[in-house]
């Protein structure tokens, strides 16, 4: 199978006010692969993926350099926001489900994007819950506020709420760090399944879970991408020092 | 995206209007009372005789009357009001807690014509009882009607700042051997001092703008008061008894709009001054 | 041993001064009860006053407040929610909102009295609304906005950054954020702060007493007609106190107090209920 260049960076610079949070940032993930970046807290992962759908126009005083290509389209342009966030979906660290049932939450995203039907509404809530194996977890409570759920629960409905808009990419930030270890693996389990589907960038400190879920990973430290290969190599036989000394717990 | 920017702009003008009205008070007050500030000068500010039938227009008395009362009320308040604030903060168990948070709210929310008729009945008529007094409406019954007024005020803002003060700082000083009133006295207050101040200031703001809960106590005579046992008025208290009477755009007319351009101007002077006292804090 | 005595005597302090709170207002309630009690009855709710006040009810009164209390909420709820939107969803920290809020807490700041000159000098007068309802509630209306926008900028600002993040990267835009994710949270906020706007516009006399009110008992035909209102209508009750105006003043000062403390007393409770449901 070829594999496709889904997301391209280039010279990617980011700035919060004065301080530099990504420091000329070069990464090309493929299409339908797990991806996942690792690095110690504060080495601008996070950040890194939200230029991805642009999560950072929202806080103040950031200033970004470089180009991103989604598709060969440069989405750091003035593009529409909206639509790209509509293509690239995010699984935020703490599960956010909104304050309303389970069936509302799934259907915000359909219903914001003009879809009114409620038979439509119906099936994508069905089918999303079940692509996130939740289905057989809520199918009775769907009118139930979500914030009822347990912590995994929201987390995988998180999950298909984002499944519910159709994107190409999914957004991964953390997702596990706020569950427990059953939870967490329900998580991994589901993303290695949905990426036959989608393509997926996974940030992580947890390397183990980078370990299992991923196919390509890269290291960060303070802002600068260190190294990039398949997930295997970079575990076995990591070309940078700083890699493996991290790899191997030495700090982080 | 035309439509974000559409509402955007109409949001903004609705934020703006505050401003907006602002600016039409001041504009209002001293497009009528800036003339005759003008022509009287200082004498509007330091004559001691307001006779608007001669045209004669002191604002002394009533600038004396409205700070004597607030003084008066803020000697009352503070003491009483700090103590409540220590209480809610530190000494209170949840039950008391409990009681005494909708009680300020509601003594909050009681309208100042109700405490200038409570003050009336019951004040006015207790002072001229105990004290023998020809009437009982006096600088002595408007200072205790205010005080109950600006109570909430001072409890609210001093337990904020209270509630502000670290928790590791009242802990060195219990961990030292202070007593609980020790720590109280020697180290939260002191460090709660400026949010203290900030409340002493803006309920003073408080107490020279009302007008009805004074009107109704103080007798408006229009003379310096000698002690706080004599009537006085206040400048809210013209403002209200006069207005009725004096035809648009005639000099009495205009003089009471001075008044109302003194009372903005001092009110602004102490509100702007806790504010930036609370902001300074954080 | 000086210092524990000290420590006793402070304790009693404290507790005397909150007991003596507590006291204020079970003595300030229970003047209006026992006096206003006898006064009330259905009649006095529902009739005309007669006499200048000293028989009959205060139904025009009533009715006078409710109306300038609608038209306050009316001017003052758009104005300020959507200034509060505006404060938190559009604009970036900095010397625009510094300024707003600066200008919502100096207008909170103006004393009643002096809205009451700035209505009569603008509104009656100068826009010739003449002395009516309308006056009135815009101006009680202007005194209330910086309640209702401070406190809606606050509910506003409680609602969760991870559920805004959360419906913009489904792609919601902005305005579909605000009206599915952040209005409806921050709901009974917003509604607290209105009701706590009602509360003070229903109360105040100063304000209204040269833009909208009158003595006589006529009902308004409509928002261009003066009224007779509660606290008006109290006051010169009071101020021209004989015996049978005083015991209809009690009337009317417990109706009016149980107004506002009801509805205060409803946006604590909604207030309570409010912050219990704000979630982890």
């Amino acid at each position: 199978m070829i594999m496709k260049t889904k997301i391209k960076i280039e010279n990617l610079n980011l700035w919060y006010g004065t301080f530099q949070a990504l420091k000329n940032i070069n990464l090309e993930i493929l299409e339908k692969c797990v991806t996942a970046i690792i690095g110690p807290s504060g080495c601008g992962k996070s950040t890194l993926i939200r230029c991805l759908n642009r999560m950072n126009d929202l806080i103040d005083s950031v200033r970004i350099e470089g180009r991103i290509f989604i598709d060969d389209v440069n989405i750091l342009d003035d593009i529409d926001v909206v639509s790209l966030r509509r293509r690239v979906g995010m699984v935020f660290q703490k599960p956010n489900p909104f304050p309303m049932t389970v069936y509302d939450n799934i259907a915000y995203g359909p219903r914001i994007h003009g879809i009114k039907d409620r038979k439509t509404l119906d099936k994508i809530v069905e089918n999303t819950l079940k692509e996130s194996a939740l289905w057989e977890e809520v199918k009775d409570k769907l009118r139930t506020p979500a914030l009822d759920l347990s912590g995994g629960q929201q987390q995988r409905l998180c999950i298909a709420r984002c499944l519910a808009v159709n994107p190409e990419i999914i957004l991964f930030d953390e997702p596990c760090s706020a569950l427990d270890p059953i939870s967490t693996g329900r998580i991994e389990d589901l993303i290695r399944k949905l990426k036959e589907n989608y393509t997926i960038v996974i940030v992580t400190h947890n390397m183990q879970q980078a370990a299992r879920v991923s196919d390509y990973t890269a290291f960060m430290y303070l802002g600068e991408m260190l190294e990039f290969d398949t997930t295997k190599n970079i575990f076995t036989k990591p070309k940078n020092e700083k890699t493996e000394s991290y790899i191997s717990g030495r700090f982080g | 995206m035309n439509r974000e920017k559409l509402v955007e702009r109409i949001l903004l003008i609705c934020a703006l209007s505050a401003i907006f009205v602002i600016f039409l008070i001041i504009m209002f007050l001293f497009k009528e009372g800036l003339p005759i500030l003008k022509k009287e000068g200082l004498s509007f500010i330091f004559g001691r005789f307001w006779e608007p039938s001669k045209n004669i227009f002191g604002a002394l008395p009533f600038i004396i009357g409205s700070l004597s009362v607030t003084f008066l009320a803020l000697l009352i308040a503070v003491p009483l009001g700090l103590f409540c604030a220590i209480f809610l903060s530190e000494i209170a168990p949840g039950w008391a807690e409990s009681l005494l948070r909708p009680v300020i709210e509601l003594l909050a929310g009681i309208p100042s014509i109700v405490y200038g008729m409570f003050g009336l009945i019951i004040i006015v008529r207790a002072i001229k009882v105990s004290i023998g007094l020809p009437t009982g409406e006096s600088v002595l019954a408007g200072g205790i009607v205010l005080a109950l007024m600006i109570l909430p005020i001072i409890i609210s803002i001093s337990e904020d700042s209270i509630n502000a003060v670290p928790r590791a700082y009242k802990e060195g000083s219990l961990a030292l051997g202070a007593t609980h009133w020790q720590t109280i006295r020697n180290v939260i207050i002191p460090s709660a001092s400026s949010g203290i101040l900030a409340s002493v200031i803006l309920s003073m703001g408080r107490a020279i703008g009302e007008t009805m809960a004074v009107v109704l106590v103080l007798g408006n005579v229009e003379m310096i008061p000698r002690s706080i046992f004599n009537p006085a008025e206040a400048l809210t208290s013209v403002i209200l008894l006069e207005m009725g009477e004096t035809p648009v755009g005639g000099t009495h007319y205009q003089a009471l709009f001075a008044i109302g351009i003194l009372l903005f101007v001092i009110v602004m002077l102490l509100n702007t001054a806790s504010i930036l006292i609370r902001r300074r804090m954080r | 041993m000086n210092v524990y005595k000290e420590e006793k005597i402070m304790k009693t302090l404290l507790w005397g001064s909150a007991l003596f709170t507590v006291f204020i207002l079970i003595a300030i309630l229970s003047f209006l009860i026992i006096k206003g009690a006898g006064a009330l009855s259905i009649d006095f709710l529902t009739k005309i006053p007669t006499d200048s006040g000293e028989k009959g009810g205060i139904f025009p009164a009533i009715l006078g407040t409710l109306y300038l209390v609608t038209i306050a909420v009316l001017t003052a709820a758009p104005l300020g929610i959507g200034g509060a939107i505006y404060l938190v969803e559009f604009q970036r920290e900095g010397i625009i909102t510094k300024i707003i809020r600066f200008g919502a807490d100096t207008l909170n700041g103006v004393p009643s009295i002096i809205f009451g000159l700035f209505g009569f000098a603008f509104l009656v007068y100068y826009l010739k609304l003449g002395v009516c309802i309308l006056s009135g509630g815009l101006t009680l209306g202007f005194m209330i906005l910086p309640t209702v926008l401070r406190t809606s900028e606050e509910a506003l600002r409680a609602v969760p950054r991870g559920d805004k993040e959360g419906s913009y990267a489904l792609g919601a835009t902005k305005l579909q954020t605000i009206r599915n994710i952040v209005l409806p949270q921050s709901f009974s906020g917003i509604v607290t702060g209105i009701i706590l706007g009602i509360g003070r516009a229903a109360g105040e006399t100063a304000p209204i007493i040269f833009t909208a009110a009158i003595l006589n008992p006529v009902l308004p035909k409509s928002v261009f007609d003066p009224t007779m209102t509660l606290p008006t209508h109290l006051y010169n009750l009071v101020s021209e106190a004989t015996p049978d105006k005083l015991l209809n003043a009690y009337g009317t000062a417990l109706v009016l107090v149980m107004i506002i403390l009801i509805t205060t007393y409803s946006a604590l409770l909604l207030r309570r209920y409010f912050t219990r449901n704000i979630r982890r």
